[in-house]
């Protein structure tokens, strides 16, 4: 025990050494408001989790109880050479990349214009933000119906004005719907972070710049953007994160039809209404391999920003 | 970045590009705002009027779209699922500040050893998409008998939140100097009094934006609540999911339903607006 105490070297320097017993009492006194959150956390998102893996070695129809049996990995060569299966892996990558990159540009231009000062600009950032409270689902099916529909919805509409044409959106480009609504929702996510980037910049070095001769162009290259990578990154992650586990938008704009089903709705519909246990569990195991290489750099992205923010204070 | 010119003569043109910008900004966020306001525009008109082409935007408003969502017009009431959803957002915030608010003290204000491990850990749990655990679940709820019940949804909520809550709580907590908590200390102060009035008061704005962000979060979710819940438990997202394969005039109707489902996430969002990145971020942006 007293070769750790150097290990914590903010214990505050009171004779602890000297009773171990009442020592190891007050370290389980400090735990103790620990344990049930962690205890929970283990219970409800670990073991399902373990559960899932088991389920994924097996052959298990859930129509069929009887025939379940152990088949090693083939629920994973079944995913990975089914067709269906690995369009629906390559509509994960790309929803979600053309997603966190569109609403990732898009709001860096919005952080971009409201990082100046102009008049209304609160009502200006409230009115971006918007978008982002609306339930997602909500935001679906406002986008389905009223937007897209080729006879009486909005995009149409205002193509009538011009006498453009009248498109059905959904049908000719299903998986650009999808995305064209999920920017919609993300790109203040992206604004807000961006924001919050933009406004922890060195203001004095930005204005030592501006003495020196740089112009705007300058300084946005060589300061804004090094200093907003960062943020981007972090963006850019948690987006990800986010995006890859999307199900609401797949389900209500196309449900999952026209080559849009991705990885967290095959899942749904394999075990949900194909009843395939085994397999479905092996899409989720997928999922979470995804997920976990997006998390490992999600991870030292926020570590890097959290032990910044812990050696400033 | 068009004005490259805006550099050489100084003076006038970068009030004319300052304005310009500003009208930039307006632009954009009128249209950002346009869907949600041509929603909340279309669920005061009759269904016929909805329905045109080209729009009519001056037509004859009406609260039919309102009446016809609430079950007067003979449809399904949405009532028990606004009360399902009041019930699982409300409930699962409460357990997640019962459970968050010890174990972000311990993890900021009188750390256990190895306290950003145990954070990290709490993060990584969020990272494991609902799909990884939907199965197994869905079996569980299945053999004991809790499936179409709410409370499961509160528990699975509590786990959702419960990471962000931790992180967010974490951040706000760091922020009450341990100078003031040891002055408290010296002057006698135990520990229930120096949590009511000296931790209390600085967290509780931080408190209650973490409260408000996995409010949002609860009333949102949708995948667990379709898989999990039937006729008794279905939460409003779910009853939205109904209007999917609608035919016929229902435009109105669509509207007012998704503005009023949407209207306490958008109160709260607002309400939480200043501390939504951190939360959102978990706590990684201040």
């Amino acid at each position: 025990m007293t070769a750790t105490t150097t290990a914590a070297p903010t214990a505050a320097p009171t004779a602890r050494a000297e009773k171990p017993p009442s020592d190891r009492l007050r370290a389980w006194a400090t735990r103790a408001p620990l344990l049930p959150a962690l205890i929970f956390m283990i219970a409800v998102t670990q073991l399902p989790f373990v559960a899932t893996l088991v389920i994924s070695f097996f052959d298990w129809n859930a129509l069929y109880p009887d025939a379940r049996r152990f088949t090693g990995l083939a629920n994973y060569t079944e995913v990975l050479t089914d067709a269906d299966l690995r369009h629906s892996v390559w509509t994960t990558i790309l929803l979600t990349a053309a997603v966190v990159l569109a609403s990732l540009v898009l709001g860096l231009g919005l952080a971009l214009l409201l990082d100046r000062r102009f008049r209304g600009r609160g009502l200006v950032r409230t009115l971006l933000i918007a978008p982002f409270l609306v339930v997602p689902v909500a935001a679906a099916l406002l986008w389905k119906h009223v937007l897209y529909n080729p006879e009486y919805g909005l995009l149409n509409g205002l193509l009538h004005y011009v006498g453009g044409p009248q498109p059905d959106w959904i049908s000719n480009t299903p998986l650009l719907a999808v995305e064209a609504a999920l920017v919609w929702q993300w790109t203040p996510f992206m604004m807000l972070i961006l924001l919050a980037g933009l406004q922890s910049r060195d203001q004095q070095q930005i204005e030592a710049a501006k003495v020196d001769g740089a112009n705007d162009w300058q300084i946005f290259r060589h300061l804004t953007l090094p200093h907003l990578r960062r943020y981007l990154e972090l963006g850019a992650l948690l987006g990800s994160i986010y995006i890859v586990q999307n199900f609401d938008a797949v389900f209500t704009i196309t449900s999952g039809g026209l080559g849009t089903a991705n990885l967290p709705y095959t899942v749904y519909q394999s075990f949900y209404q194909a009843h395939e246990n085994g397999l479905a569990s092996a899409a989720g195991v997928l999922v979470v391999i995804g997920s976990i290489v997006i998390a490992t750099f999600a991870l030292r992205v926020v570590s890097s920003l959290f032990r910044e923010e812990a050696s400033r204070s | 970045m068009s004005e490259n010119t805006a550099a050489v003569v100084r003076p006038r043109r970068t009030r004319q590009t300052g304005l310009g910008l500003g009208l930039l900004a307006w632009l954009a966020g009128i249209l950002f705002f346009l869907p949600i306001a041509w929603m909340a525009l279309t669920s005061f008109h009759s269904e016929e009027d909805a329905a045109t082409n080209p729009p009519s935007f001056g037509a004859a408003l009406t609260l039919d779209g309102y009446r016809e969502f609430f079950g007067t017009g003979g449809g399904a009431s949405p009532w028990p699922s606004l009360v399902n959803s009041t019930v699982a957002s409300l409930t699962s915030t409460l357990l997640v500040l019962l459970l968050a608010l010890p174990a972000a003290y311990a993890l900021s204000i009188r750390p256990v050893r190895k306290w950003t491990d145990v954070l990290f850990f709490f993060l990584s749990t969020k990272m494991l998409p609902v799909v990884a655990g939907l199965l197994p679940i869905y079996l569980f709820a299945k053999n004991t008998g809790l499936l179409d019940n709410i409370w499961l949804l509160v528990v699975l909520y509590t786990s959702m939140n419960l990471p962000i809550a931790v992180w967010m709580m974490h951040s706000f907590l760091s922020e009450v100097p341990v100078a003031i908590i040891e002055a408290a200390q010296i002057d006698g102060a135990r520990l229930p009094t120096i949590l009511t009035r000296v931790v209390a008061p600085i967290a509780l704005p931080g408190i209650a934006a973490t409260s408000l962000i996995c409010f949002i979060f609860s009333w949102n979710e949708l995948l667990f609540a379709r898989v999990l819940t039937g006729v008794v438990a279905e939460t409003a997202p779910v009853f939205l999911t109904g209007f999917i394969t609608s035919q016929g005039l229902f435009l109105a109707k669509v509207c007012a339903a998704s503005l009023v489902i949407s209207l306490p996430v958008l109160t709260a969002g607002f309400a939480a607006q200043d501390k939504l990145v951190q939360g959102l971020s978990l706590g990684a942006v201040k």
